[in-house]
C-alpha cells in the first residue's frame, strides 16, 4: 500500500484520449462513481478515439481494488461500434455506389 | 435498503426523476425514496442528443421549453454543481425545405415571439452568415434562437441526484421495482428485488418503462420505447455554433464543447420496443443526410454510435399529473424525444403537483386522461 500511494498522484495517465490521471479516477470513485460507465459518463474516460481500449481495465482494477471485489466482478461497459474511426464520408460513398 | 417507510417513492433515476425528487426536497418533503434498475443516467438521459430549444409550436411547449431554460442558465449555482453542467446558448437553427413547413415555422415564430422568445427568421443566404458550410440547396427558409442550446445529460443529471441526496433524499440504484402494491383505489408501498417501501404516494418517472410500471398499479398507460440512434465524431476545433436542425431529413446535428459533432435521423419503420443495439442503416443513412447537408463534417471520422429509447407517448407530448383511478400515483413520462431538455420544470411542476395539488403552469391538457378523451396534443415540431 505504500508504493500504491506514493504513486496516487496526478503524473499517471490512465486514459490517454481523454488525459484523465489516476488521482482523478480515484477521486471520482470516492465521489460514490462505482461502475466503469458512471465513470466514464462523469469523466469521459474511454469516450475518446481508442474507446477505452487501454484505460478500462486499469479503471477495472482501481474500481476492484477500491470496493474490494475481484477483477471479474467489475461490469465492462458495452463496446460500441465502430471498433475503430472511419470517415462517415466513406461510409456515405459506399452507400451511393450501390 | 435503509429507509422500510417514504413519503413519495420516485421511480426512474434519469433526469426527470433526479430533477423530481430534488424539487420535493427543496419544498421539504425529504422523506423521498428514488429507485433506479442500473445506475443513475443509464437510460434515455444518459443516451439523448443534449439539445434545449425553445421553438416549438404549441404555446405549453413553448412555455414549459422557456422556463426550463431560465433554471439551465443559471444551473450550477442553483444545484451547487462542479464542475458545470456545461449549459451553453449556441442557438438552434431549424431549416425549411418546402413552402408548407416554412407557412408553418412562421406560424411558431409569431406564437414563440407572442410568448418572449427571442427567434429570428433567416433567408437562406442569411442561414448561410452563421453556418457557412451549410448546403442551402432546395432551403426556402430558417429560423434561429440564439437562447437555445445544449447541456451536458450526465452532469446535469449526476447534478440533480447529488443535490437531492445532500437534501436528504435517498437513491437507490442497482434495484428494480417488483409491484405496486394498491388497496382500494391507494397506493400501499413500493416493493422491489431489495424490500418493500411502505408508501402513499408514486411518481412514475421511468422513460420508455413507464407503462410497465403503470401496470404493476393496475394503470393503462399507453406508453412504449421506440429507439433512435446518435452517433458521434471525433473532436476537431470549433466550426459549428448551433444545432441544426431539418424536419424534412429528420436531421439534427450540432458540435459539442468538448469539440465532437452529435447527431442523428429519424429512422422511418422502427418497431415498438426495447432494442438499444446500433445498426449499420443507420450509420449509413446517417452519413448520407450528412454529406448532403453539411458537406465538410462528412469528413470527419465516427468513433461511436449508440442507440436509446424515446418514451413514446400516442401524441408525441409528455405525460404530466396525478392518474386516476389510483390515488396518488402520479405520471412524468412519455416525452417521446423532449424529456432532457424539459426536465428542470417538469420536477418544479410535479413537486408542486404532488405537495400542493396544482402546479404554476397549467399543465392539466397534459394528463393520462386525454387520450381516451380524443383531446390529443398535436405538436408540429418533431423530429423523428
Amino acid at each position: 500500500m505504500a508504493g500504491r500511494e506514493k504513486t496516487a498522484d496526478g503524473s499517471i495517465v490512465i486514459c490517454r484520449c481523454e488525459d484523465i490521471t489516476l488521482s482523478e479516477i480515484r477521486d471520482l470513485i470516492a465521489q460514490g462513481y462505482h461502475t466503469i460507465d458512471e465513470i466514464k459518463r462523469v469523466s469521459r474516460a474511454g469516450m475518446g478515439p481508442c474507446q477505452g481500449r487501454t484505460c478500462r481495465q486499469l479503471i477495472a482494477r482501481e474500481l476492484a481494488a477500491a470496493l474490494g471485489v475481484p477483477i471479474e466482478q467489475v461490469e465492462m461497459p458495452t463496446f460500441r461500434p465502430p471498433s475503430r474511426p472511419v470517415l462517415l464520408s466513406t461510409i456515405a460513398r459506399g452507400e451511393a455506389d450501390e | 435498503m435503509s429507509r422500510n417507510s417514504a413519503d413519495v417513492v420516485v421511480i426512474g433515476g434519469g433526469v426527470v426523476g433526479c430533477a423530481v425528487a430534488f424539487e420535493l426536497a427543496q419544498r421539504g418533503c425529504t422523506n423521498v425514496t428514488l429507485i433506479e434498475r442500473d445506475t443513475v443516467a443509464s437510460g434515455s438521459s444518459g443516451r439523448c442528443g443534449a439539445g434545449v430549444r425553445q421553438q416549438f409550436g404549441t404555446e405549453l411547449n413553448c412555455v414549459l421549453a422557456r422556463e426550463a431554460v431560465r433554471i439551465f442558465e443559471r444551473m450550477d449555482e442553483y444545484l451547487d454543481y462542479k464542475p458545470s453542467v456545461e449549459f451553453r446558448q449556441s442557438g438552434y437553427l431549424m431549416l425549411a425545405f418546402s413552402d408548407h413547413q416554412w407557412e408553418q415555422f412562421l406560424a411558431n415564430v409569431a406564437l414563440e415571439r407572442s410568448l418572449d422568445i427571442d427567434v429570428k427568421t433567416l433567408t437562406p443566404e442569411e442561414a448561410l452568415k452563421i453556418v457557412p458550410f451549410l448546403n442551402i440547396d432546395g432551403m426556402v427558409g430558417a429560423t434561429f434562437c440564439q437562447e437555445d442550446g445544449h447541456a451536458n445529460p450526465f452532469h446535469t443529471t449526476f447534478a440533480y441526484a447529488r443535490a437531492a441526496r445532500r437534501l436528504g433524499v435517498e437513491i437507490l440504484t442497482h434495484t428494480e421495482v417488483t409491484g405496486i402494491e394498491v388497496e382500494k383505489g391507494r397506493i400501499r408501498a413500493v416493493v422491489t428485488d431489495r424490500g418493500r417501501i411502505a408508501t402513499s404516494t408514486v411518481v412514475n418517472c421511468a422513460g420508455a418503462y413507464s407503462g410497465h410500471v403503470a401496470a404493476m398499479a393496475g394503470i393503462d398507460l399507453p406508453v412504449w420505447g421506440e429507439r433512435h440512434q446518435i452517433l458521434i465524431t471525433e473532436p476537431v476545433e470549433p466550426i459549428m455554433g448551433p444545432m441544426v436542425i431539418s424536419f424534412h431529413h429528420d436531421f439534427y446535428c450540432q458540435q459539442v464543447p468538448h469539440g465532437s459533432f452529435i447527431m442523428g435521423i429519424g429512422m422511418p419503420g422502427e418497431p415498438k420496443g426495447y432494442n438499444i443495439h446500433s445498426s449499420v442503416d443507420f450509420l449509413e443513412g446517417m452519413a448520407r443526410s450528412l454529406r448532403q447537408l453539411l458537406p465538410p463534417v462528412a469528413q470527419l471520422r465516427v468513433v461511436r454510435q449508440w442507440a436509446g429509447l424515446y418514451d413514446r407517448s400516442p401524441d408525441a407530448q409528455p405525460i404530466l399529473g396525478e392518474c386516476p383511478p389510483v390515488e396518488r400515483f402520479f405520471n412524468a413520462n412519455g416525452f417521446s424525444g423532449h424529456g432532457f431538455m424539459l426536465a428542470p420544470i417538469v420536477g418544479v411542476i410535479m413537486a408542486e403537483l404532488v405537495t400542493t395539488g396544482s402546479s404554476s403552469i397549467d399543465v392539466n391538457r397534459l394528463d393520462a386522461g386525454r387520450f381516451a378523451r380524443g383531446e390529443l396534443v398535436l405538436e408540429p415540431a418533431v423530429v423523428g
